[in-house]
């Protein structure tokens, strides 16, 4: 056994109960598993009496004592002093501190049935708050977009190229491989189905609707949200955690018309570019996939594009991508701006922010799909 | 200064010939040049120097948190890059300068996260020793459930410090204990400071630029400049070092101040 190892014995004396401590009653030692196990088993087993008032004990052999391991004494003593100790000055004060301090810990605040039942309705008006925030955001804006009309010359348009470069240009690498890989997936999933039917020539119709007009846009959409959507959100809440927001509001500059619109203005141009990109190399993927595995050279496939793709699909594709831009940027930028100043709230307003904007992002794909089910078919 | 044989015990911290040097674009910056440091068990050493003279870093060396580019450095008879191995926190305390306490912990399970990282002691003993802790540093109980973002600045600041002596750690490092305080708040921290320094036996380092604090407190004075540390010694030797910083420092006109203070605390003379 390790010279260290705090251990206590106890003696049967005429007068009660002779307790000796020896070893190291430090946390760092009586948290060693084995040592707490047997620790644990002989103060369990010492007499009811011997804690109390028929104990003496003594503490001069013990090498150190901290506060833990005081704490653990007082505990064992039942929190009072027993019949008779024997300790150095500097062991007594420890235990005094101990005693004086030792207090029954105020009960963690547990919600009665009523509170649990009005949280339900509060969760209610986080969503009105959630609505509201939202609709303020947009309102704020069409007001900044506003003023942004009417004195062009002073819009932030450094804001606005950086954010650009920011979501855009470093966005195209993984769009495109993203996309090339679908566009190959997509096209010998379909060659197979459609050679059962001996209709080779209709991948290009396939092929071109459905990723011109549905999965490019919201592929990279989906993208962008992951990686722009959640990064505006982190941006934001940081500047809240690190009072800049403040600062910002203090000097009398708006946060709508400097972080908001800019972001916002950035997504609306980013992302129709994006999903061409993102449209183009899923068309390449898709074009090499025909070829290989069903032979339709891509000379007839480009020939025979534009006369099954109709430009309305270009364009529908091109809004929806601009619609999906604003509403990444608002989500982003709402989440980010009510996080509140501490680390958890961070997290959280990101993990919102992500989940959220690819729900919008599909529900409104499917409002578009509804709404324009005549157009371009 | 010791008896050779004596020092690997004596030496809490024990900094030779040390080197720190930060690549700042393409360029080398020798923040410290055989920068040599010595402090021995229950003093309380304050690190004085102009900004930028180097003293976080030199704390977060002796922390283990930076590595030195050249030179020694051990804390407690180990090298400080071991310091943050397993157990640390009953090795060394440090109080950050604002608090870095835990904001997604409630004040109580802030206080006993070093302990609970144990994985073997009884909650109900964790509790306690926490509560002991949070009144040790003048605290009352019912702030136990309260949230970080909830407390005011002196109040992290001694949460924090609750925090660092958990584990009743033989050395305290302090960032600045007094930056941001109250001079009410600074007083009493500082009081707090003295009289755990008393109690338990600690051995503390600490930053400042506070001059009444230093004067409150220190045992002895460390002042980097230069590259180095130009004297160690009792505050009213320190005064009496004849170079430019140290004129400005303690005889300027907060200095002059301050030394009335001298005066009225003979603990630290």
């Amino acid at each position: 056994m390790d010279e260290s190892n705090p251990r206590i014995s106890s003696q049967s004396a005429p007068d009660g109960w002779q307790v000796t401590l020896g070893g190291s009653w430090c946390a760092a030692e009586l948290a060693r598993p084995a040592v707490w196990h047997d620790l644990r088993r002989s103060i369990d087993t010492l007499e009811p009496s011997a804690r109390g008032a028929l104990g003496r004990w003594d503490l001069r052999a013990l090498d150190r004592l901290d506060h833990t391991g005081a704490q653990l004494l007082w505990n064992t003593w039942g929190r009072q002093w027993p019949a008779q100790l024997q300790a150095s000055p500097a062991q007594r004060a420890m235990l005094d501190r101990v005693a004086r301090f030792s207090v029954v810990p105020p009960p963690a605040v547990a919600p009665s049935w009523l509170q649990r039942f009005l949280r339900l309705g509060e969760q209610v008006y986080k969503v009105v708050d959630h609505g509201r925030d939202l609709l303020r955001l947009v309102g704020q804006l069409m007001l900044d977009i506003g003023r942004l009309l009417r004195s062009p010359r002073d819009g932030p348009w450094r804001d606005v190229s950086g954010q650009l470069y920011r979501i855009g240009a470093t966005a195209l690498p993984i769009t495109a491989l993203v996309g090339f890989l679908i566009g190959v997936v997509l096209a010998y999933l379909m060659s197979q189905q459609l050679r059962k039917f001996g209709a080779d020539a209709y991948i290009v119709d396939v092929l071109g609707i459905a990723l011109i007009r549905e999965l490019a846009p919201v592929l990279a959409a989906i993208l962008i949200a992951g990686r722009s959507g959640s990064s505006i959100t982190a941006q934001i809440g940081v500047m809240r955690v690190t009072e800049e927001l403040d600062a910002m509001q203090v000097m009398g500059i708006s946060q709508g018309y400097r972080l908001v619109m800019p972001r916002a203005i950035a997504m609306a141009i980013a992302m129709p570019l994006i999903t061409v990109w993102t449209t183009l190399s899923a068309l390449f993927g898709g074009i090499l996939a025909a070829d290989l595995s069903m032979g339709i050279t891509p000379a007839y496939f480009i020939s025979a594009l534009p006369a099954t793709v109709e430009v309305a699909n270009l364009t529908l594709a091109m809004s929806k991508a601009m619609v999906f831009g604003v509403l990444i940027a608002l989500v982003g930028c709402h989440y980010g701006l009510r996080v509140e100043p501490n680390t958890e709230s961070l997290g959280e307003g990101t993990t919102a922010s992500v989940v959220t904007s690819i729900t919008v992002v599909i529900l409104v794909d499917a409002l578009f799909a509804v709404l324009f089910k005549d157009v371009g078919i | 200064m010791i008896a050779p044989a004596a020092s690997a015990m004596a030496g809490v911290v024990e900094i030779r010939n040390l080197w720190s040097i930060f690549r700042v674009a393409g360029r080398d910056i020798v923040v410290h040049q055989d920068l040599n440091l010595h402090v021995e068990r229950g003093e309380l050493v304050s690190l004085v120097g102009g900004s930028g003279s180097g003293k976080t870093v030199m704390l977060r060396t002796i922390l283990g948190l930076q590595t030195p580019a050249r030179g020694e450095v051990s804390v407690l008879g180990r090298p400080a890059a071991r310091l943050s191995d397993a157990g640390a926190a009953s090795r060394v305390g440090m109080l950050f300068q604002h608090g870095a306490l835990f904001s997604a912990f409630s004040v109580l399970d802030n206080i006993a996260f070093p302990l609970r990282e144990l994985k073997q002691l009884p909650e109900d003993l964790i509790r306690d020793a926490a509560l002991v802790k949070l009144q040790m540093v003048g605290l009352d109980a019912v702030h136990a459930h309260k949230m970080p973002s909830d407390l005011s600045g002196g109040m992290i600041k001694r949460v924090a410090l609750a925090r660092a002596l958990i584990m009743d750690p033989p050395l305290l490092l302090l960032d600045e204990p007094t930056a941001g305080l109250d001079p009410d708040s600074a007083d009493a921290f500082c009081a707090l400071i003295r009289s755990l320094h008393r109690e338990l036996g600690l051995t503390v380092v600490m930053v400042t630029h506070d001059l009444d604090t230093l004067y409150e407190l220190s045992t002895r004075v460390a002042v980097l400049a230069d590259k180095h540390v130009i004297v160690n010694a009792a505050p009213k030797d320190v005064i009496a070092f004849p170079h430019p910083f140290v004129h400005d420092f303690f005889l300027g006109e907060r200095g002059q101040r301050a030394m009335e203070l001298l005066r009225e605390y003979p603990f630290a003379v």
